[in-house]
């Protein structure tokens, strides 16, 4: 008899004793929860893409429940996402800005000159601090090992032709891959943006044409024929204001090296 | 003391929890990724396996010996351990809520992680492969857990390394992820069978 109750009593004060323990630790080391930044946390995408100016998704969190930052800052989640943190906050939806990410270079492997072959590790900030900023003729341009493609949560980014390209479908618009290009070629514009610049290069136009054949060369023809404004020639580059832009499409056919496109 | 040194360098090198013994694989090869992580989880481990160290060996000594229920043994030191990561679980949760984050899923697996159940059993055992024919004295048993921790945080923090790396490096197609994870740790491993010549 002795042989089953000792065992028993034995171990069943164990695991009392362990979890009365257990219970008091849970009441000295108990965590006040925010359920509603909890909640928030559920429905936010989860990529912690910092887009909406905070750390992270439960940063942004926990900032809407307790110090009420706007609910219609996450782009990547899109109208979706607003809509259940306003139903778990109680306020009403706002609409949401989405955006897309565009890269500004055409330089496929044809059309612009490389100035060395380059093998070695395949990361464009690495490849960048090298000897002229990288194997491209043209220092402005995308250098093509796809820094971007590593980072991007969606899948959104491939490397066609030696340069990166961006699948608007898919982009979120979190801006991950514009912090990690090198050459800032990236940038996140409203998704209603009809056309960009396809070229950020600040060489003057007669080194640009030895360099890549479909390079900005500062002609200003768009400046001139853009009725809305909105187009401005700067360090030998067209720059568009997204804001002023009529997505007329004058400037894109006018264009002699068609570097202004469609998004 | 020499003798507790020569313990303390046995299940830190020679006898390493990981990389010899192969105990507790799952979070060596799941929470490696990063430094911070790795070395979280590392001291995560040696705290859970010094307490348990201690605690199994109250529990053998003072409960189980002298009722005479030696069998009991994994059942007991499994309900021990598993308290002793809940506890640890709610304290990081308080204190250090990065931490607790970052370890995520691993941190609860402490609990079925086999290096810690491994060096509360092989304290207590009679015959130790290791030195002395007796098992330890309480004071070597929390030498022993204490060093089996900082041996499983020595690997892991190690192997965190090299990941970091691969990371950067370009690797045959088929073999990126856990492939290649597994290669480097078995050469890793094989670095560490170096440490079999030595005796204390």
């Amino acid at each position: 008899m002795k042989d089953i109750i000792y065992p028993v009593l034995s171990m069943g004060a164990l695991g009392l004793v362990l979890g009365a323990l257990l219970a008091i630790a849970s009441k000295i080391f108990a965590v006040e929860k925010d359920e509603r930044a909890e909640a928030i946390t559920e429905v936010l995408p989860g990529a912690n893409c910092g887009s909406c100016g905070f750390a992270g998704c439960s940063a942004y969190a926990s900032a809407i429940s307790k110090d009420g930052a706007r609910i219609n800052a996450c782009s990547p989640g899109g109208q979706r996402v607003a809509d259940a943190i306003a139903e778990i906050m109680g306020v009403q939806s706002a609409a949401v800005e989405e955006k897309v990410a565009v890269i500004r270079c055409n330089g496929t492997k044809d059309v612009a000159n490389d100035k060395f072959s380059y093998t070695g590790i395949e990361d464009c900030g690495a490849i960048s601090t090298l000897q002229g900023a990288g194997q491209k003729a043209c220092d402005y341009g995308c250098l093509g090992f796809g820094s971007c493609v590593k980072v991007c949560c969606r899948g959104a980014i491939s490397i066609v032709d030696g340069i990166a390209v961006i699948d608007t479908e898919k982009c979120g618009g979190c801006g991950e891959c514009v912090a990690v290009c090198p050459k800032h070629l990236i940038e996140v514009v409203p998704r209603t943006t009809k056309y960009v610049v396809k070229c950020q290069s600040c060489d003057k136009g007669a080194q640009m044409k030895e360099k890549c054949s479909v390079g900005c060369i500062g002609c200003k023809i768009c400046e001139k024929n853009c009725e809305a404004g909105a187009i401005t020639v700067l360090n030998n580059h067209a720059v568009i204001d997204y804001s002023k832009c009529t997505g007329c499409g004058v400037c894109a056919e006018k264009c002699p090296k068609k570097i202004i496109a469609e998004v | 003391m020499p003798a507790l040194i020569g313990i303390a360098l046995t299940s830190i090198f020679v006898q390493n929890f990981v990389l010899v013994k192969f105990y507790g694989i799952c979070p060596f090869l799941g929470v490696s990724k990063k430094l911070d992580t790795a070395l979280g989880m590392g001291m995560a481990v040696t705290f859970v396996m010094t307490l348990a160290s201690i605690m199994t060996w109250l529990c053998q000594k003072f409960i189980l010996v002298p009722l005479n229920i030696e069998y009991m043994q994994t059942i007991a030191f499994i309900v021990i351990i598993a308290a002793l990561v809940q506890f640890v679980e709610m304290f990081l949760q308080k204190s250090i809520p990065s931490l607790y984050s970052a370890l995520g899923i691993y941190l609860p697996l402490i609990t079925t992680n086999c290096a810690v159940l491994g060096v509360a059993l092989l304290n207590v055992r009679t015959a130790s492969v290791i030195s002395s024919s007796t098992s330890y004295t309480l004071i070597e048993t929390i030498i022993n857990g204490f060093s089996a921790g900082v041996g499983f945080m020595l690997a892991i923090v190690l192997f965190a390394g090299v990941r970091e790396r691969l990371e950067s490096s370009k690797i045959p197609k088929a073999l990126e992820g856990m492939p290649i994870a597994l290669i480097s740790a078995s050469l890793l491993a094989m670095a560490f069978l170096g440490f079999q010549g030595m005796s204390f």
